[in-house]
This record gives C-alpha cells, structure tokens and sequence, in this order.
C-alpha cells in the first residue's frame, strides 16, 4: 500500500493519532504529527513511499509537534522528537516539513553505523552507479535533482549509505533537498516534478524539496555497486570539464564528508579503501545542467558497454 | 524485582530474548537505548550465542550501537594516554576511576560500555600541580559562575570538570570519592594506598577491587540522578561476577565497607543487583550485610524507589509514580551530599538561576 492510497483526511487521522508507518530503503519510520504544514507536505512528496501497516519493529519512533506552553501563539515553534526525546533546538513552526527531513537525516546518520555513512548524492543509470560527495553549495543537490528528473535513478541526495562487507550501495529514495537559486532553476528545468513550497530563512536559507521519481521509489529496495565517485563543483559560467582525480586525493575527501568514518576506525578505514579501489574518480565542473547531464550520461553509456 | 520490564528481563535471563516478538524488540532496543546500554545488550546476547534470535532490523540496531561502543573505547584509551602525558613530568600517580578503571584493567565490565567523562583521582595535595599540568596541556574549566566555582572547590569532592580545547573531552579530576560533607567520610589515603597499577605502570593506578566495587555502589547509591541506573547496576553486576571468583573477595569487601563506612551503598548494590539482575552473590554475605541494612520500614520505601528508579527513564519502563520516585531519589542524593543547612539555599538558588537562564 502506499501513501497516495490515503485519502488526505485518513492521513491526517493516522498521523494525528497512531501515526503511520513509513519505508524509506531499509528503515521503518513511525511518523506522527498534527502539524498541517507536515501532513500535506508529507501527502505529496512521499505519495509513492510504502505505507506498512503496523509491522512491529521500528527504526525510528519521530514526532513534530508544537511546544507546550506561550511559544504555541507567541512566535510559534516546533520541535522535533526522537522517541520522546528533543535532540535539537526548536525551529520556527512554518519549517516543520524541513524540520522533519532533516531530523530524519540525523537518525540515519547517528543510528544506523551498520553503514558507512558518506555525505553524498548517490544515483545511479543502467547499473552505473555514482557518489557524488561535496560539501554544501557545491551544487550536488542540483546535479542529483537534474539527473534524476532525466532519467537517472535517485538513491540519495544526501546519505550515501554503502554496506561494510560487500560495498553495496543502499538506496532511500527520499526527497531532494534544494537550497536558495537552485530551486528555480530546477522549476525551470524539471517543470513535471513535484516540488514543495518554499521555507524561507531556515538555516540553510531558502529550501524546497523536491519528490523522488516514482520509479526510484518502487526501487527502493534494488541494492547497486558503486563505478565512480564524482566530486562536483558548480562554477557561474565555466565549461563543462571532467577531469581524473588522484585516488589519494578522493581517499582523503570523502572520509572528510563522511559522518562516521572515524566512528568505524578500522573497518572505516578497510571499507573505504575498497570503495576508492574500485571506483573511477573524477572532478566535474559545471555550469550548464543540460550538458552535465550529458556528460553523465556518456559515462554511464561508456561503463555500462564495458561492463 | 521488575520483571515486568522487559530490558530487566533480557539482561536478567537472556534466554528469554529467544520468545521475544517484533513489538517486544521495538520496545527493547529503545529502552536500552535510553539507558545507554545498547551496545552492553549486544555483549550479553553474542556471550549467550543469543544473537542468531534477534530480528535483522532489531540486530542493525545493535551492530551500530556496538560500532559506536569501539569508538568510545578508543577515544578512552587515548585519552588515557593524553592525561598520562600531561602528568608525566609532575610524577603524580593517577588514580583512574570508573569506566576508564574498568576499560584499563580490561575487565568484563568495560566491554560494550559508552563513556562520557573521563573520571580520576588524584591526592588532594597535588590537586593543584595536576590543575596546572593539565591546563598547560589544554584542558580548561568549564565556564562556571562563582557561586558553582566555590561550591566545586569548597564542598566538593572534585573540582570543576575540565574541557580539553581541542578534542572536547571532559575530565573530572577528584580528591576523595565522596563529598567533604557527607555523613560518611571514606578515608581517600586508604584507597590510594590499596591502589593497583595498570600493566605494571605505578604511576597510572585503579583502586583495588574491593574498593573499586564499593566506590561503584557508593557512587550509585548516593546518586540523585538516576538516567544509568542500569548501567551502573549492570557494571556492578559484571564487577560482583569478575571479582567473586576469588573466594576471598567477599570477606575482604565486607571488611572493607566497614573500615570505609560503606555498609548501606554496599547492601543497596547486593541487593539490587540480586533482585534486578539475579547477580550470584554468596548467601551468607547477603544476610551479614542485610544485617547493616535499614529497618523495615525503610528498606520497603527504599525498595519501592529504586524499583522505579533503577530501568531506564522511558515511558514504557514506567509505573504508577516513577516520576514521585525519581523526584525523591533526587532530593535524597542532595541531602546526602549536604546537610540541610547548606542544602536548602543551595537547591534555593538552583531554582532561581534556572529560572533566570529560561528566561
């Protein structure tokens, strides 16, 4: 069953109340708030997630609700639960959809180190797979939002999950997370996909979310070995240039942006040996989507026939 | 004792994990969790070849929590390493108390165990040497006001926990083991002179075994807060198991509590970890130091908090007035670290500041 086979009231009853169960790759989310912003957000970018009916085991137990006391009228808030627990400042109320995508970000990375956990895009075409790790404003989340909306298979735009023992890649299949310019110019470029509205003045300024394919979603569950790791790097106005990148180098950047890399010492360390091994690594400069897009999907054509 | 709770039963009879259901999981991998005993739950399952019982998603769980544990182990023994070359030069021995005792001694209580501060003791003479030594090599106090600077430095036990700069790890350098003002004074020069050296180290120590188990129990029973109330019942669980192999062990520690005034944290521990754990501890130490225990009447009412006090603060480990009893457990810990008259204005002024930074 899926979400979309809600209708909007029963949605909001379930959440409201016992909350829904939600997949997402291989975590289970219990979901429950009474937030409106929450609910209708959530009616339309995870339309096409599977709704489990109570399953018993849960990853994670979350709730957004509004605070007790004055801060329910005066500048209102809203605050996020992990099992009862706040593990973080409250945010203003209109961000409690963001809020939401986030705090699910942060019980993935600090609960789930079965994983190498890298701060990535992971997409993927025709069995080819790419990581692309990058620091924040380097326009990965551009990238990821324009390749998947041509066809690519999203696997995260944000955790790049890879399995300790045999480098698979771990799809989630969550919405992409657009920041400040670059959310027009995906309106622009993908005026099909399914976007939700603006959330002006959070911390990483203006952000919207965009929904994943549904093709993504149903193959949420399809686990994909890594090809490459790209670094990509969003220059106004520069050529379109793919360049080698010395694997010493790319060891070093991604344990950089990895979340638990020093968490997992050795095994850390083994794993991520293995994966830079085996990867082709590259820098990308790009300035014009369409022919990022095309770039990617020579490489994906090149690999698939060597493969 | 609580076996209603189910984390008490898995660490209690872990056997009984095999009849467990998804729900049940569900509800025991979060309540060890609060706890901070996720990774200890994932030891006790893999020794009672336990593991192949639980749920692969309830497993994940475990393995990440497991995961993090050795992370946590490693940044100990560095940063043992860190304090043992700050201290170098002054020639000081260290005492290293708690987790870092355990860990170091390699005893079967450190094993799945997260550390939060790092806990030592030196004597009270060379506090200041030590003070010195381990701000030049960057830790700093944590910024206190000077009302606390005083309360630290004038009643307490310890002085003001210190921040190393760099690494963020916090230190807790002691003097003694309990506050200047409690009822009960262990001498500290007795425990320093019973301590034992680390791999043959003199100048890195722990306390001796039997203190080590009556500083775990006085600390836990003299404790107001009660959010590892498991876990430090579970570490003097795994201490009662690894040190009651030595026959001995138990005279010497019965001996011990009563040259140190130790006997009531001492019964509280047997006690509590029989009921709560079904630790094996020999029945004729149990009836001689229930005989030190407190009357009737306050053995029910004792009994009737740690009951709701000693699982972890989840709301599925709750009963009827957990939160009375963790309230009372709380002002008891103050009261005895203070006698009232230096109680009352400082709960007072607590209040009042809370009050104040909400705002």
């Amino acid at each position: 069953m899926k979400i979309s086979d809600l209708s909007l009231v029963d949605l909001k009853q379930r959440l409201g109340t016992s909350g829904i169960y939600l997949r997402t790759g291989p975590f289970v989310t219990r979901l429950q708030s009474k937030i409106p912003s929450v609910v209708n957000n959530f009616a339309r970018l995870y339309a096409n997630n599977s709704l489990l009916e109570n399953i018993g085991f849960v990853d994670f137990h979350v709730s957004l609700a509004a605070p007790h006391g004055l801060r329910r009228w005066y500048r209102p808030q809203v605050m996020f639960h992990f099992d009862d627990q706040v593990p973080f400042k409250p945010l203003p109320y209109q961000q409690a959809f963001p809020m939401m995508e986030w705090g699910l970000n942060w019980c993935i990375s600090n609960h789930a180190h079965q994983y190498l956990i890298l701060h990535s895009a992971v997409i993927e075409k025709n069995g080819f797979a790419a990581i692309l790790p990058a620091p924040p404003g380097s326009g990965k989340s551009t990238l990821c939002a324009g390749l998947v909306s041509r066809g690519w298979r999203l696997l995260s735009d944000e955790l790049g999950l890879i399995t300790l023992e045999n480098l698979d890649l771990v799809p989630l299949a969550r919405p992409v997370n657009l920041k400040n310019q670059s959310i027009d110019v995906i309106k622009r470029f993908a005026p099909q996909a399914i976007f939700s509205p603006e959330f002006a003045d959070t911390n990483k300024g203006t952000v919207a979310l965009m929904q994943a394919p549904v093709s993504s979603v149903t193959r949420s569950n399809e686990f994909v070995k890594p090809a490459c790791i790209i670094i990509p790097k969003y220059t106004s106005g520069a050529a379109t240039h793919l360049e080698q990148e010395s694997k010493g180098n790319m060891f070093m950047h991604v344990a950089d942006s990895a979340f638990n890399y020093s968490l997992l010492g050795l095994t850390g360390f083994k794993t991520l040996v293995k994966l830079i091994d085996r990867c082709d690594c590259y820098t990308f400069t790009y300035s014009k989507l369409e022919e990022a897009i095309r770039t990617f999907d020579e490489l994906a054509t090149v690999n698939s026939i060597t493969c | 004792m609580r076996d209603d709770c189910l984390i008490v039963r898995a660490f209690s009879r872990p056997e009984i994990v095999a009849s467990y259901n998804p729900c049940d999981w569900d509800v025991l991998i979060r309540q060890a969790r609060r706890g901070d005993i996720l990774a200890r739950l994932y030891v006790v399952l893999q020794q009672c070849q336990l593991l192949t019982n639980v749920p692969e998603s309830a497993h994940m769980h475990l393995i990440s929590a497991w995961a993090l544990a050795q992370k946590h182990e490693r940044v100990l023994r560095w940063e043992v390493d860190r304090i043992q070359h700050a201290l170098n030069e002054t020639g000081i021995p260290v005492v290293l108390l708690k987790g870092a005792a355990y860990l170091m001694q390699d005893l079967p209580a450190a094993r799945g165990r997260f550390y939060a501060d790092i806990d030592i003791m030196v004597s009270k003479e060379s506090l200041p040497v030590v003070e010195r030594a381990l701000l030049i090599h960057g830790w700093m106090t944590v910024k206190l006001d000077a009302y606390d600077q005083r309360y630290y430095r004038k009643w307490m036990h310890e002085i003001p926990p210190m921040r190393h700069r760099r690494r963020q790890t916090v230190i807790d350098v002691h003097h003694r083991i309990l506050p200047e003002t409690t009822r009960a004074q262990p001498d500290a020069t007795k425990l320093f002179a019973a301590s034992v050296p680390v791999d043959g180290n003199e100048s890195l120590r722990t306390l001796a075994p039997v203190d080590m188990l009556l500083h775990s129990a006085t600390h836990l029973f003299y404790e107001g807060e009660l959010d590892h109330g498991l876990r430090d019942l579970l570490d003097l669980h795994e201490l009662f198991v690894t040190f009651g192999e030595d026959e001995n062990f138990w005279t010497k520690l019965q001996e011990r509590a009563q040259e140190l005034e130790l006997t009531r944290p001492l019964y509280y521990a047997m006690r509590y970890t029989y009921g709560f754990l079904k630790t094996p501890i020999p029945l004729s130490s149990m009836r001689q130091v229930e005989a030190e225990g407190p009357n009737w009447l306050l053995r029910g009412v004792m009994d009737a908090l740690y009951k709701r006090a000693l699982v972890p603060s989840h709301p599925s480990c709750d009963v009827y007035l957990t939160s009375l009893a963790r309230w009372l457990l709380y002002i008891r810990g103050h009261y005895l670290r203070m006698p009232l008259y230096l109680l009352i204005p400082h709960l007072i002024r607590k209040a009042f500041v809370k009050e104040k930074k909400n705002k």
